[in-house]
């Protein structure tokens, strides 16, 4: 598709519009950044030109880590999605492998069913789960949530997985069948190991979507000491009318970057699980 | 049990009930329905008890810590006779369709012209997807702010770029803080957009291209006769995804405007987490998150067939 032209086509067809979306899409963590830097004092004063720090100040950050529970957050936040993608990745593999490989009645219907919690929206689910949750006595624990973000986990981590584990040739299965070895063995010996990079993918994926989740957490978690970082950054960096926009954009940096680093390091992966279900 | 049927009876255990058992589990179906079943239970006592428990929930008049009492359809005449339900319905499918709209042009847009050659690509692929990485709360903090009332960045532009006498209120007029939702929901969404139809180009052979050149094709034709017939399934599965998560958005109506002003920007989903949360009132709440089923259920039957064929 090389076409002739000089370099005002490349401009106008290539780093014009590209700029745009740089700028479009870059702009608000732009804005994170700077005010987070600024004194108060600059930050509430229509005169003072906005888009640069004039005074850079570290003191958000200082007051959001000693005043308010942020590394409590941060914790109960990696706990959560470590511990319910992990539960997400085995029951997924536990859908995915029979789903990809075997024959047995009812696959078609259970297929059916995984795609479809998949697409099925919390806000249908959060007021009967809230009762439940209720009742349970899992009200104000990390448990409440921790059992409950692997249900939007799985459905995506058991599709995601049964395209990868159609890629994957049978035939070392095959052999290891007839040298013997049992279909757990074969599975967990043979197959799985082969599969690391379609866990990397649905694994980071599964991460990022765990941490992103607020509605369950805004709704089972009331108590500072439980709270995650989204829910504790909108309900306790604002007060009625009173927003600490320092600390705000210093939280919702700082809560940004673990995603960022665990994303950056692993792009091509979440790549090809975000384009996986669309494109093939 | 005496003291020595032991030692007879495990040795015979060993010897036939072992082997058979797992000859047994060794069965393709046995097998696949042993590994499938504890997901399964665990998304059913998880999706579908709370599901159909909701259902059981808009059929009740139930206030807050006491037992409901059955009402029938009641929740949902009421919910009819409710002009802000009607109007949250109407917000929700201004909000889903223009954000779907920008989405898949803003999209397709990026995606063309990241489909051309040039230096470090994959830096700037994977810059562009953070919007959609980065938990959708926290950025939506910095939109906040870039659309605050008396310090937003764009208002600043404005009047120092000598394009207004002053800023307006973003949030604050109701079809202006529709539109903010709107903009900020395609600032979100557009790089998977963007991404998964740039997958989509790359899969399209390069000789098709050739031959429709040779053929006397321009640039557009080639676009019109060859691009867009390719990507179609693409756009289709991309598409219905964006219509099913901005359908039931939340999270940026509730920190951008809990639902005002007026409850100009009201979604199903803030709306019944008002009425249900704030109002304590859970069997309307329920009907109200319920009532977006119908439209929903076509789209998630749709494309769970089609994933599934596919």
């Amino acid at each position: 598709m090389v076409e002739a032209g000089g370099w005002q086509v490349r401009a106008m067809r290539l780093w014009l519009p590209l700029g745009f979306f740089l700028i479009f899409a870059l702009f608000p963590f732009y804005w994170m950044a700077v005010t987070s830097l600024k004194p108060n004092q600059e930050l509430y004063n229509p005169q003072v030109m906005p888009l640069i720090v004039h005074h850079p100040t570290l003191k958000h950050y200082v007051d959001l880590l000693g005043e308010t529970d942020f590394l409590t957050w941060t914790w109960n936040t990696m706990l959560v999605a470590t511990v319910s993608t992990a539960i997400s990745l085995v029951f997924g593999v536990m859908l995915a492998y029979p789903l990809a490989r075997m024959n047995f009645p009812g696959s078609a219907l259970v297929s059916f069913a995984v795609a479809a919690t998949y697409l099925v929206p919390q806000p249908l689910l959060f007021i009967p789960m809230a009762e439940i949750i209720e009742r349970m006595g899992l009200g104000n624990t990390l448990t409440s949530v921790i059992l409950t973000y692997p249900t939007l986990l799985i459905p995506f981590c058991a599709w995601l997985l049964m395209g990868y584990f159609k890629s994957v040739p049978r035939e070392l299965e095959d052999a290891a069948r007839i040298d013997g070895a049992s279909r757990l063995q074969t599975m967990f010996l043979v197959f799985l190991p082969l599969c690391k990079p379609g866990f990397i993918s649905a694994g980071i994926f599964a991460f990022t979507l765990a941490q992103n989740e607020f509605l369950y957490a805004l709704i089972f978690l009331t108590d500072t000491s439980v709270r995650t970082v989204p829910v504790g950054a909108i309900a306790e960096l604002i007060r009625g009318d009173v927003f600490y926009w320092g600390q705000l954009m210093a939280a919702a940096l700082l809560g940004s970057i673990p995603v960022a680093i665990i994303y950056s390091f692993f792009v091509e992966h979440y790549v090809a699980g975000l384009t996986a279900g669309a494109v093939k | 049990m005496s003291a020595h049927s032991e030692p007879i009876a495990l040795p015979a255990i060993r010897r036939r009930v072992l082997p058979a058992l797992r000859n047994w589990t060794e069965r393709e179906d046995v097998f696949s329905w042993l590994m499938i079943l504890p997901p399964m239970a665990f998304l059913i006592a998880l999706v579908g008890y709370p599901f159909v428990y909701g259902i059981w929930l808009s059929l009740e008049n139930r206030p807050v810590a006491q037992p409901g009492t059955f009402i029938g359809l009641g929740n949902f005449f009421s919910d009819f006779r409710d002009p802000t339900f009607w109007q949250v319905v109407q917000n929700t499918f201004v909000y889903t369709g223009a954000a779907t709209l920008l989405k898949m042009v803003g999209g397709l847009g990026l995606a063309l012209v990241m489909n051309q050659a040039f230096p470090m690509k994959n830096l700037v692929r994977a810059v562009l997807l953070l919007p959609f990485i980065v938990p959708t709360v926290l950025s939506t903090i910095a939109w906040m702010w870039i659309l605050d009332p008396s310090f937003s960045v764009i208002n600043w532009l404005l009047v120092h770029g000598g394009i207004a006498a002053r800023g307006p209120s973003w949030l604050g007029n109701p079809a202006l803080a529709m539109a903010s939702l709107i903009v900020v929901n395609t600032w979100r969404g557009l790089p998977f957009y963007a991404i998964t139809l740039l997958a989509g180009l790359q899969t399209i052979p390069p000789e098709l291209y050739e031959a429709a050149t040779i053929d006397g094709a321009s640039a557009l034709d080639r676009f019109r006769y060859v691009t867009l017939p390719l990507l179609k399934p693409v756009v289709f599965i991309v598409t219905m995804f964006s219509l099913i998560f901005t359908f039931s958005d939340f999270q940026l109506v509730y920190v951008l405007t809990r639902g005002g002003p007026a409850n100009a920007t009201h979604l199903f989903a803030t709306y019944a987490f008002d009425i249900a949360m704030s109002g304590g009132q859970f069997g309307l709440g329920a009907s109200v998150a319920l009532a977006m089923l119908p439209p929903l259920a076509l789209l998630i039957v749709a494309l769970a067939l089609y994933l599934r064929r596919a």
